[in-house]
């Protein structure tokens, strides 16, 4: 989903870089409530999208051993949310290059957080490569 | 980010695992110590209290999951309590809701096993 093609107005873009560590992990659960906040979001939906980014994060721990980083893009519309959370792996050996982002169907689904996020989440797409690393952007729309 | 694990024994023979605060990728371990101790004892019936819980996540249900396998394995048995709409729900679209016994206050899920 696109802010432009859409027509919704981008209200902003938060950039957000944890340490690739459990006891972060609540840090960007937390930040991201405070920015779906600005939206208008009921209670139940931030709640939604604190789970969704939770297990995104879970995710590059748990498929990334010995990352350092995570990066969280949070990008504000008045039509939704986009979250995008990679691990560093990513940062480093995708610059530049065309990321393969298979759709989650093209993909093989990892546990019960792929299936949670898809739950809570109006689009996800997500892609793990031992050597690119992972990446997943999802979307929340406002109006679900 | 915090959590809260409390084991007592109940009078019917039962163990209640008392859990509050937030159940994730960080926290989950200690619960999952928590009923691991309690299954290494012989102890397979067992409740586990989650009123008191503000958030839960995949990790922290593999752990309740992992918990149910074992205590099943002996003929036990694994009821939660919860009353937390948006837990309830995340047991709901995973399915676990039928797969664990829910309910409402700690005496339904102590009676349920006997």
């Amino acid at each position: 989903m696109n802010a432009i093609e859409t027509g919704a107005e981008h209200l902003g873009t938060v950039e957000l870089r944890i340490p690739g560590k459990p006891e972060w992990v609540a840090v960007a659960r937390l930040a991201v409530a405070a920015i779906a906040n600005r939206l208008p979001f009921s209670v139940e939906e931030i709640e939604d999208l604190k789970l969704a980014i939770a297990e995104a994060c879970t995710i590059c721990i748990q498929q990334g051993a010995g990352i350092q980083t995570i990066d969280i893009t949070c990008e504000a519309s008045t039509s939704h949310l986009r979250v995008e959370v990679r691990d560093d792996r990513r940062r480093t050996r995708d610059a530049g290059a065309n990321a393969r982002r298979p759709s989650i169907t093209g993909v093989e689904a990892e546990g019960l957080g792929i299936f949670l996020i898809q739950a809570l989440m109006d689009n996800l797409e997500y892609s793990a490569d031992p050597q690119l690393g992972t990446e997943l952007v999802m979307t929340k729309r406002v109006d679900s | 980010m915090d959590i809260k694990v409390h084991v007592r024994e109940s009078d019917d023979d039962a163990y209640v695992v008392e859990l509050g605060g937030e159940i994730d990728v960080y926290t989950s371990p200690k619960v999952k110590d928590a009923i691991t101790e309690l299954i290494d004892q012989g102890h397979y019936n067992l409740v586990i209290n989650l009123e008191k819980v503000r958030y839960i996540d995949s990790t922290g249900l593999g752990v309740l999951i992992g918990g149910l396998k074992r205590v099943r394995e002996h003929g036990g048995t694994v009821n939660l309590v919860c009353t937390n709409p948006q837990i309830k729900k995340i047991f709901d679209i995973t399915g676990l809701v039928k797969i664990f016994g829910i309910f409402d206050d700690e005496a339904g899920a102590k009676k349920a096993l006997a």
